[in-house]
């Protein structure tokens, strides 16, 4: 069989400067999954983009073809007119992008953004094109097409709207499917069911689809074929099967190396005592209230926190794992008093064991000062939490400054210490952040928060805008600087296959409630609940023997009141949070 | 539903703010001492011309002059009698001017409507021009033609009105013939409206609407160059891109739509920068608009004249800021259900 597209010796650059992706080769025949692999920057993104003709304007092709198949004759789409390129794109080929939410028009109708594509490319009624486009929408798994159709993407969540956006790309039947990181910015549990309606809606058609990604698991699930690039070239390329059972380039190997997976357990470990905590979180619930644009509406009311306790013993990492609007976060900024809990939730923090906790909820001027030094946070994204225009030195001691420590002269060796402390070397200091990568950048937010040598540190999804090898080296400095320094954290994380690794206890939130605590190993050997067996379900894995199990993510991941009887949650009805065994807590009816 | 609800909400936030507009524009004009009739009464008496008192004293009891300032104002927005029963601006009744002899709605009356018509044509004029340019200029950036209207941009904000104004009726009566002054010619002054009336009107109009606008249309070009860029650097104009949309068709249909929105949150205001921009630009031009009494009348504290005209002004901007929001709450579906769920 013919490919359907045969990408020969691409090579594109950037003005004058050294060529971004060099000589790439790889073809896809239809009703393949091709994987592009290859973390931030490697080019997997450009060479897509090349095939579709939608390079930026500043790029240049240096030389190479792209040979497509999809007309009757065989042509080269770098030679191909603007005007006959339009005809092949969202027609013949289409893409789907990473970000649904900034992928869609704000202003216009859902529906009317992918009816545009039988517009553009099929001469019928504007009636029969509707009727297409609800009968596509329930085909991606909207409960209500007709509704959907009338919706706007600001009404609709991530899930939802990635399921648009397949939609739109398969509206016109493409030969070929660019799908770019569809599922980074989406939780597990969606990403699972979105890459199930991929594999679907592929044998329905009989499509091929090209598959970027950064994530080894999802390459398990998906392709038939994976090419590895780095730095703008193919390092390893061929059948899936072969790739990932026996990965050749020490490129791909140190990938699967630094895959997040969630461990095989089988045994039963013993409770985290709970005898020296460092924080203690009471009965924590927090409303938010959403003031309405007219007076005569009632203000919106959101419960994202709903009676949570969370014990942290000294010494310990206690993870609290969800999907985006649990809660999660909101726990971590109220055990740090950046946010204070509804009446009723208290908040405590042992300085030292058996002491007088401080009571962070009531914090006078003085304690707060005082608290400020023994807890600090790191934050999610690097590129946003460093000041763009402060050199290093002065983003480090700026806390020593604010709390009056040390001389001057002290506060630059403090900086230098804790440098060297997180794997950076001390001739930074005078830098600006942009010099610097993701991965050094964490570091830098990581020395900022233990400058002031703290006790607890709240960490807030610390890796999860980061590539799987940084984001490997990351953890591994947390562990070390929590060991060497004898801290605590609180972790919040929706991954936890991360979570796996550095937790000593993991809390999994649904809806502002805590459905499922225990030791990291006794939640993978025996978990009870069904949402923490969908988010088990739904971690991809990088082996190929192992798919997604699709019925399970669906069981757990669905509503809280379609859970089965004993976990039902039914409003304010909620199961109560039971000890099952020795630190094992499931909310259910027993 | 929604939109209706909304805009009798708007209506009626708008009717409130007026009122307390009213009240302050009559505090400040009423703020240094004196009033009109009593500075002439001070002038008469040092003169000695005592006639001329008793009938300044009969018209400041005749307008409640002799009241206090918070009964003045009621009696001029019309909520209680004055000397002759209710008669204030809820009535129509507009008051008199002291420096013109005249009823203030005589003084008014057409300049008022001059006034409308000059500004709205040249905010016309900005968004014709500056919808076009800014749109080209984004969507060629950093070409020729961006620079170009970039440089004739900033021509046009850094050139004072007036002197603009110079020159144009200089070059324009020049070469092209163009009317020097005023707002129509001399013989249909006070004339019924009639075809030949408002074709002098409209060639005397194109002089002024291009001085007053230009700089406005600068500005305004930019900033919508600016939120062009902005959103065309955007993801959903890449999913625009590759569904196949043609280039022409992209720009107006995804960045564009976005883009105006502050374009449109401008005619509120524009249209008060513009009148208040304008006075200096008629009294050189000798437009009779509300411009030159306005100044008069604030020199001399004529305070039925100067408040009414204060008044419309703010109406005005309340106005477009109303209109502006009504269309935003169209054109934007976050904004019109933001509360859907």
């Amino acid at each position: 069989m013919e490919p359907l597209i045969e990408v020969k010796n691409l090579t594109i650059g950037f003005g004058t400067a050294e060529p971004t992706i060099e000589d790439v080769n790889f073809s896809i025949k239809m009703g393949e999954t091709l994987a592009l692999v290859g973390e931030s920057g490697s080019g997997k993104t450009l060479s897509c983009r090349a095939i579709l003709g939608i390079l930026p304007n500043t790029a240049k092709i240096h030389s190479g073809e792209i040979i497509s198949n999809t007309g009757k004759t065989p042509q080269n789409l770098l030679e191909l007119n603007e005007k006959l390129f339009r005809k092949i794109r969202g027609d013949c080929i289409s893409m789907i992008f990473q970000e649904p939410m900034r992928s869609l028009s704000p202003l216009h109708k859902v529906g009317h953004q992918v009816a545009e594509v039988l517009e553009l490319h099929r001469s019928c009624p504007k009636k029969k094109i509707k009727k297409e486009v609800i009968a596509q929408f329930e085909r991606v798994g909207f409960p209500d097409p007709k509704r959907a159709y009338n919706s706007y993407p600001f009404e609709m969540s991530g899930g939802m709207l990635q399921r648009a956006m397949i939609a739109m790309a398969m509206i016109a039947k493409p030969d070929l499917l660019i799908a770019d990181e569809p599922t980074t910015a989406l939780d597990v549990t969606t990403q699972a069911q979105v890459l199930g309606l991929i594999n679907d809606l592929q044998k329905e058609t009989g499509m091929a689809v090209i598959l970027v990604t950064h994530d080894l698991g999802v390459v398990a699930n998906m392709a038939t074929k994976v090419v590895v690039m780095n730095k703008g070239r193919v390092m390893e390329s061929g059948n899936a099967k072969d790739i990932l059972s026996a990965p050749a380039h020490p490129y791909t190997q140190k990938l699967f190396a630094a895959a997040p997976a969630i461990p095989e357990a089988s045994e039963i470990v013993p409770a985290v005592p709970h005898d020296d905590l460092i924080l203690d979180l009471k009965n924590i619930t927090k409303t938010y209230h959403a003031r309405s644009s007219t007076p005569w509406k009632p203000a919106a009311v959101i419960q994202a926190v709903r009676g949570v306790d969370l014990q942290l013993t000294r010494g310990k990492t206690l993870a609290v794992v969800g999907e985006s609007g649990s809660g999660k976060s909101t726990c971590a900024r109220i055990a740090l008093g950046a946010e204070l809990p509804d009446e009723g939730g208290d908040v405590h923090f042992f300085t030292e064991p058996k002491a007088t906790p401080l009571n962070v909820t009531a914090l006078s001027r003085t304690e707060r000062y005082d608290f400020q030094k023994q807890a600090q946070m790191v934050f999610q994204d690097p590129y946003s939490s460093l000041s763009p225009r402060m050199q290093i030195i002065d983003t480090l001691i700026e806390p020593l400054s604010i709390h009056n420590i040390g001389t001057k002269s002290e506060r630059i060796d403090r900086a230098k210490d804790v440098l060297k402390l997180v794997g950076l070397d001390s001739s930074i200091l005078r830098r600006y952040p942009h010099a610097f990568s993701g991965g050094q950048r964490q570091r830098l937010s990581i020395a900022r928060a233990l400058i002031m040598s703290p006790k607890l540190l709240v960490c807030d999804e610390p890796t999860s805008a980061l590539d799987v090898s940084v984001q490997d080296q990351i953890l591994d400095l947390l562990e070390e600087i929590r060991d060497a320094q004898q801290l605590s954290y609180l972790f919040i994380s929706h991954d936890l296959a991360v979570v796996s690794r550095i937790a000593d206890e993991v809390a999994v939130m649904r809806q502002g409630r805590i459905v499922e605590q225990a030791p990291p190993c006794t939640l993978f050997a025996n978990p009870k609940h069904p949402y923490t067996k969908a988010l088990i379900a739904a971690q991809p894995e990088p082996d190929i023997n192992r798919p997604i199990n699709l019925d399970l993510v669906a069981l757990g991941a669905g509503k809280p009141s379609s859970w089965a009887d004993n976990f039902r949650f039914e409003g304010d009805d909620v199961p109560p949070l039971q000890e099952l065994e020795p630190g094992h807590m499931v909310r259910c009816h027993v | 539903m929604i939109f209706l609800r909304y805009a009798a909400f708007r209506l009626l936030t708008m009717l409130l703010t007026l009122l307390l507009v009213s009240a302050l524009v009559f505090m400040i004009i009423n703020l240094p001492p004196g009033d009109y009739l009593s500075n002439q009464i001070d002038e008469l008496r040092a003169t000695g011309q005592t006639v001329s008192v008793a009938k300044a004293e009969f018209l400041r009891h005749e307008y409640a002059l002799d009241r206090p300032i918070v009964e003045q104002y009621f009696i001029w927005i019309g909520v209680m009698p004055g000397p002759h029963g209710f008669s204030g601006l809820l009535q129509g009744d507009f008051g008199w001017s002291f420096e013109f002899d005249q009823p203030v709605a005589d003084i008014v009356g057409q300049a008022l409507w001059l006034t409308v018509l000059v500004n709205l044509a040249a905010v016309l004029f900005v968004y014709l021009v500056a919808l076009p340019l800014g749109v080209i200029a984004a969507a060629r950036s950093k070409t020729w033609v961006d620079y170009t209207s970039a440089f004739v941009g900033y021509l046009g904000l850094a050139t004072p009105n007036f002197l603009l104004a110079l020159i144009l009726f200089y070059y324009g009566h020049r070469y092209l013939d163009l009317p020097i002054g005023g707002l129509m010619a001399p013989e249909f002054e006070g004339e019924p409206m009639s075809f030949a009336k408002m074709n002098s009107i409209l060639i005397h109009l194109i002089i002024p609407t291009f001085v007053i606008g230009t700089s406005g249309a600068a500005a305004m070009m930019q900033r919508l160059r600016a939120n062009m860029l902005d959103e065309l650097s955007k993801p959903y104009v890449e999913t625009a891109r590759a569904k196949g949309v043609p280039p022409a068709r992209l720009l107006a249909k995804y960045p564009l739509r976005v883009a105006l929105n502050p374009f449109v949150a401008d005619i509120g205001n524009l249209l008060p920068s513009m009148i208040s921009g304008s006075v200096l630009v008629s009294v050189v031009l000798g437009l009779q608009t509300i411009g030159p009494a306005l100044l008069t009348a604030l020199k001399s504290q004529d305070q039925f004249l100067a408040g009414f005209i204060l008044l419309f002004v703010a109406l005005l901007t309340l106005i477009g800021t109303m209109i502006s929001d009504v269309l935003l709450m169209l054109l934007d579906p976050r904004i019109r259900y933001g509360e859907r769920k």
